[in-house]
């Protein structure tokens, strides 16, 4: 097996403050080099987070991380100073869920591209500014040329996040963050976004993480799905194997509460109740308490991770069983 | 651009005008007559319609502000009651010697006010945050007069090392640019710089707090700057608005400040006009008040010019 690209182990993340959060809690997940891995789940069940810990961007002060992120062979958690500014945005980028706050609003999008790649590739201003319009030609931004100087307020949502994009990509990343880069947008403009992430990802070659909370998105970009639920990942697998094959009571939820096939005026399937606050770590399976099927071992203990095939992991007692009842 | 610059400039003459008006009319509602002032006490009523008549107050008021306004358009503000010299002659040795102390407090002030603001907002619930906000707070708070007096007591009475009144040596009302006259300057321009320092590093301390707390700054990051490289973007945001107020600032100072130049007897705008406004000189206060307003519509001008210029999301046209 090849060396993984991202390998997370054990991951903690918890927020202190006013209010003490558990965001992430012991959470493991790995990609091979030029694989696409869509985070599959609600808001607040540690997606974002996860990403930003990737990138180290979560405020220093008030964060407490453990466990170990390996990247491309370097240990992520250790790193500091200069070398942490060379991997963010050199090995790992990111693009943001709403191209208009992500960007600086008074620098020109040329400028803005032309800084990554003077910063990390020590060229002049002028090879920066090539690059930046070969970037924007990539990411198919009509006459390129003008949008160099152009503002992002003075650009549409969708070419503003292909401009984001085209400054994700500049420094040629190993791996892409993409934290639902496409739910600011509307939805003709999402599908292209989509594609064109799918089709840069294939030239570049890289491996991209992408945080959604749309199961159309994830099945449309990626190669395997993590579901997060509280803090943790519940399953993961490859698109297939999750869609067709869902064990864990969480996923089956989300799938069966999709719009998509839905019959007008029948009642639509939704999962009831609400994720927990995390203001504590979980001490038993976070989603017990909106499960159908929980029983006293969901309750009292954290459920174990069982492995039904190669790449496959599902964090409940019943995964087996569940599988037999259909 | 040259379209609005030049509907900016027309814009000009209405505001002066009003303004005119406006204080023209005051000045006659106020109790109290001019000539009261400069009149023997045994003058006879023929003597004193000959001098209402010598300065036109024995015509009605609309007449007497047509008058006033257009010789004003001319360059010819009258002349001064008390002392029988032209107004505008009056007026520009005045907005000279109030220029010296703007800009003196200008240096001073806003150099100060930036750096305090941009370091309390990017160590923002520190230690340094908390004592650079309550030494502006201070700043803005205490009475500036107050404060002019006591650097006066200390710095002029007890330790000798200045001197306390006058904008030079024996009362001297023309400045010069040699060590004897900038050693006036001292006081009163310290005093003068406290109130736009305390104002301008608030302004920027909530600004670059404001900054720091959206999400670009953390896109900036992500692309790999370290805090040199963020601190650029910080400061080209905070720019547009740390320079609106400073404007703002400017025109006050420039406006003088009539209590702080009348404690240290500068001999500047605001020291002539509450001289104007004690012995009812009716000219001299028209005059004078007319040449700030104009000059806090220059500089207003001047600020929204300079805005559009480093702001790219700001279009005057």
């Amino acid at each position: 097996m090849t060396k993984p690209l991202v390998d997370i182990r054990d991951l903690s993340v918890t927020f202190s403050g006013e209010r003490t959060v558990h965001a992430v809690n012991g959470l493991d997940l790995s990609l091979p080099p030029g694989e696409v891995l869509a985070i599959l789940g609600e808001s607040g069940s540690g997606k974002s987070v996860t990403l930003k810990t990737l990138l180290r961007l979560l405020p220093p002060r008030r964060t407490a991380i453990s466990g170990m992120i390996a990247v491309d062979g370097v240990d992520v958690l250790s790193l500091s100073g200069r070398r942490l500014a060379d991997y963010r945005g050199g090995t790992v980028s990111m693009v943001f869920q709403e191209p208009m706050l992500a960007l600086d609003p008074v620098y020109s999008i040329g400028d803005q591209i032309a800084e990554a790649v003077m910063r990390h590739e020590g060229l002049g201003r002028r090879a920066a500014m090539e690059r930046a319009l070969d970037m924007l030609t990539r990411v198919r931004i009509p006459s390129p040329e003008r949008r160099l100087k152009v503002f992002p307020h003075e650009m549409s949502g969708g070419m503003r996040q292909r401009a984001m994009i085209a400054l994700a990509l500049a420094c040629r990343p190993k791996l892409l963050l993409a934290d639902e880069p496409t739910t600011a947008l509307d939805a003709t403009v999402q599908i292209q976004i989509l594609l064109l992430l799918r089709e840069l990802q294939r030239e570049f070659g890289m491996g991209v993480i992408f945080v959604t909370h749309d199961i159309g998105v994830a099945v449309e970009v990626a190669d395997r799905i993590a579901v997060m639920y509280a803090g943790n990942v519940v399953e993961t697998g490859t698109v297939a194997e999750v869609i067709r094959d869902a064990r864990h009571p969480y996923t089956k939820g989300l799938l069966a509460a999709n719009l998509h096939g839905a019959v007008k005026g029948a009642r639509l399937e939704a999962i009831r109740g609400a994720p927990p606050a995390l203001e504590r770590p979980p001490e038993a399976c976070s989603f017990a308490p909106r499960c159908d099927f929980a029983d006293e071992r969901c309750r009292t203990a954290p459920p174990p991770m069982i492995v039904p095939g190669p790449g496959r992991r599902v964090a409940c007692v019943l995964a087996d069983r569940l599988e037999a009842a259909e | 651009m040259l379209a609005y610059l030049l509907r900016r400039l027309v814009y000009v003459v209405p505001v002066a005008l009003g303004v005119s008006l406006i204080c023209f009319m005051l000045v006659h509602i106020a109790p109290g007559d001019p000539l009261v002032a400069v009149m023997p006490l045994d003058a006879t009523a023929e003597q004193e319609a000959e001098m209402r008549a010598a300065y036109g107050f024995d015509k009605p008021l609309p007449v007497q502000f047509g008058l006033w306004v257009a010789k004003a358009a001319t360059g010819d503000l009258g002349r001064s009651i008390a002392t029988g010299r032209p107004v505008a002659g009056e007026v520009m040795t005045a907005v000279g010697n109030t220029l010296v102390l703007a800009a003196a407090a200008s240096l001073i002030g806003f150099p100060l006010g930036l750096l305090f603001g941009f370091v309390a907002g990017y160590f923002r619930d520190t230690g340094v945050d908390r004592a650079v906000t309550a030494l502006a707070i201070t700043g803005v708070s205490v009475p500036n007069y107050w404060l002019g007096m006591v650097l006066v007591i200390v710095f002029s009475v007890t330790l000798g090392w200045l001197p306390a009144m006058g904008a030079g040596p024996g009362g001297s009302r023309d400045w010069g640019w040699d060590a004897e006259h900038l050693r006036y300057l001292v006081l009163p321009a310290v005093t003068l710089a406290v109130v736009p320092m305390g104002i301008v590093a608030r302004t920027v301390r909530a600004l670059v707090g404001d900054i720091l707390s959206q999400e670009f700054v953390q896109a900036l990051y992500a692309k790999g700057l370290m805090h040199g490289g963020v601190l650029r973007h910080v400061v080209r945001n905070a720019a547009p608005t740390a320079l609106a107020v400073m404007g703002l600032q400017l025109g006050y100072l420039l406006g003088g400040s009539i209590l702080i130049e009348t404690v240290f007897n500068w001999p500047g705008t605001g020291f002539l006009l509450s001289n104007a406004i004690f012995q009812r000189d009716l000219p001299l206060l028209q005059g004078t008040i007319l040449v700030l307003a104009l000059f806090f519509v220059a500089v207003n001008l001047l600020v929204d010019l300079a805005q559009t210029v480093i702001d790219p999301r700001i279009k005057r046209t």
